[in-house]
């Protein structure tokens, strides 16, 4: 045993020096596949926490939304519709919600607006309200502060913009914002404040407005809402509850959390999935020049395996050495490129896939994602990267392992 | 003792280059002797020596090493007779460039796994017995011909083989040089090693020092029937 540990250190020592004698070749290697591994790692970091973050978010998000719908068509919701759930047993609460999208042509972007309920305190009601604007807008984290008004007032006229529009549209606090309203008349809005930059996963592209503005900008009659949250204590009863309020309500559409969960996961899935293979051509073409770089050993690296073949090494001790390079030059290439992705995703917000990954909307949102890598993704990263490249060299490294030993004796240029 | 019986060897096989390097050869050689095979370019002489060091096998014919059969033994043992029982000299140092002259001349013990500190002595040993222990830790581009032809001796001795087996040791080498190379083979000869050299220089085969010269021609030794 003690003999197979110096041998195995004997011809790492001999690898790390065959290694470093042919640099530039194999630095090149080293810096392609690093950069294959930093493609992949960062669309599974990113993807993977963004999910993540989504389903902490709506965690504390009411158990259902239930929207009108006519003709397969979203529509506005009867406020009377609030009476007829409120009398489900099990319901523990029911709210009303007025929201939107509104499109600015003047910087081509949609904003989202909300309005806060007349009862409950501010800050939990736009939490609340933000928790649930999350499935429409791709946003968040509750857990974090979500603004700071600075003792901004909600009032009639006025409004709070997320750090995305006041970014795009170079404004703050005391500027003034136009609005079409649905009447052709233009309405002129004072802004009160602006959300944290903390809350911008969430806020980016919101708007908060009072219901009375909201309705004058949309027309909607007093007797409307957007669409109700139901909060159901018993999660066992969830299902129960919905059903009910489908049988009581045959217009209604009631939105269970969990379903909402799975939307968001087949969101990001598609995603993380659509830049996978298309950096899956990538991994094709590393591959190839993994399987060309192995086979095509140079004259010098032929005669230095005839060599050690002649000097008493084995087949299976070439092949060792040559196990050692490979593995050497994936698991150095594999955790740069896996240190790299996760500065790239945590620290710089995914700087090099921003467009493809957050958003499609022109407000992309500024948040610093919250790490979260588990084995799983590590271990479907090494499978995606190093298994390919060792299968691709196997083949060429038994070719060169198997160079007749007298192949030195018949060298005799130099 | 090394017997050859019957040996050939055909290169390409079965193609229109067919060509055969070596035709049924018998040939014994003895234990301490210093023996030469001796013959000009392409009759065959590299191609005898790398079967008899195990580094080739042949396309028929047997070859027997201290009386037991070793033709049909699988490369491992192969590999594992030539690691222990030969010492290769080639025409051409063949060293490998980029590192020291000490680890080019550890090389053939790395696969046995020997202790790292007693490897090392043993190759510090070699070295200055053929004064250039001094080279060392020098890297093998930066030595001159003599020298570099002496770190692959020791290079060869490091397994403590039996046999030294040396292809055109002197090619490339001087007169002096070439002397010098023949006085490390009366002291291999003095230890009780047998050597096999292939070489067409008078300065090798016709040393008072060689106890047997083989002639080959055209794949045959001369003399013999064929």
């Amino acid at each position: 045993m003690r003999n197979w540990i110096e041998k195995q250190r004997y011809i790492i020592d001999f690898t790390i020096s065959s290694l470093l004698r042919r640099k530039v070749k194999n630095f090149g290697l080293l810096a392609l596949y690093t950069l294959i591994v930093f493609i992949l790692a960062s669309t599974m970091f990113f993807t993977y926490s963004i999910k993540k973050e989504a389903s902490l978010i709506l965690k504390d998000a009411p158990e259902i939304v239930v929207q009108k719908i006519v003709a397969g068509r979203h529509d506005l919701l009867p406020v009377s519709y609030l009476d007829t759930i409120k009398n489900i047993r099990g319901v523990a609460a029911v709210e009303s919600r007025l929201w939107g999208y509104y499109y600015d042509s003047l910087v081509s972007a949609n904003y989202t607006l909300l309005t806060p309920p007349a009862n409950g305190s501010f800050e939990d009601t736009i939490k609340s309200s933000a928790k649930t604007t999350v499935v429409e807008s791709e946003s968040g984290d509750t857990s974090k502060p979500l603004f700071e008004l600075n003792g901004a007032v909600l009032e009639p006229g006025t409004l709070i913009i997320g750090n995305g529009i006041a970014r795009l549209r170079n404004i703050g606090k005391g500027d003034f914002m136009p609005f079409l309203a649905f009447d052709g008349n233009v309405m002129n809005l004072r802004i009160a404040g602006v959300l944290s930059s903390q809350s911008e996963l969430v806020s980016s592209d919101l708007m908060l407005i009072t219901g009375e503005d909201f309705r004058k900008l949309f027309g909607i009659d007093s007797s409307y809402v957007t669409d109700l949250t139901v909060v159901v204590n018993n999660p066992s009863e969830v299902e129960m509850v919905a059903s009910k309020i489908r049988k009581r309500l045959p217009q209604a559409r009631p939105i269970i959390r969990d379903e909402i969960l799975r939307t968001y996961d087949s969101i990001f899935n598609w995603r993380g999935g659509m830049m996978i293979v298309i950096f899956s051509a990538a991994v094709l073409a590393f591959v190839i020049f993994a399987w060309d770089k192995a086979s095509g050993l140079s004259a010098g690296e032929r005669r230095e395996i005839g060599i050690l073949k002649a000097v008493g090494w084995e087949t299976s001790d070439v092949i060792q050495m040559k196990f050692w390079e490979g593995a050497m030059i994936s698991l150095t290439a594999f955790f740069t490129g896996v240190i790299l992705a996760y500065v790239h995703v945590f620290f710089t917000g995914s700087l090099v896939f921003e467009p493809a990954l957050k958003g499609w909307s022109s407000l992309y949102p500024n948040f610093e994602l919250t790490p979260f890598v588990n084995l799983e993704q590590l271990t479907t990263l090494f499978f995606l990267t190093v298994v390919p490249y060792t299968v691709a060299t196997i083949v060429p490294i038994w070719r060169a392992a198997t160079i007749d030993p007298d192949s030195a004796m018949r060298f005799t240029g130099d | 003792m090394i017997e050859l019986v019957k040996v050939k060897k055909v290169f390409n096989a079965g193609n229109p280059s067919e060509f055969s390097a070596l035709n049924s050869i018998n040939l014994l050689i003895e234990e301490n002797q210093v023996t030469v095979l001796k013959g000009p370019s392409g009759s065959g002489k590299t191609t005898l020596l790398s079967i008899v060091g195990c580094m080739s096998r042949p396309s028929a014919g047997r070859v027997k090493l201290q009386g037991r059969e070793i033709t049909s033994l699988p490369e491992r043992f192969l590999t594992d007779i030539r690691r222990k029982t030969f010492g290769f000299i080639f025409q051409q140092p063949n060293l490998i460039k980029g590192i020291s002259v000490l680890d080019n001349v550890m090389l053939p013990a790395y696969p046995l796994g020997e202790k790292r500190s007693h490897l090392r002595d043993k190759a510090m040993k070699g070295l200055a017995e053929l004064n250039i222990g001094n080279k060392a830790a020098s890297k093998v581009e930066w030595l001159s011909g003599g020298e570099a032809q002496r770190a692959s001796i020791v290079r060869a001795l490091i397994n403590d083989p039996h046999i030294i087996i040396a292809d055109e040791p002197t090619a490339h080498l001087d007169t002096k040089l070439s002397y010098r190379f023949m006085e490390i083979i009366e002291k291999f000869k003095a230890e009780g090693k047998t050597v096999i050299i292939t070489s067409h220089d008078p300065l090798v085969y016709e040393s008072s020092m060689v106890d047997r010269v083989v002639n080959l021609r055209d794949g045959q030794i001369e003399g013999e029937p064929a």
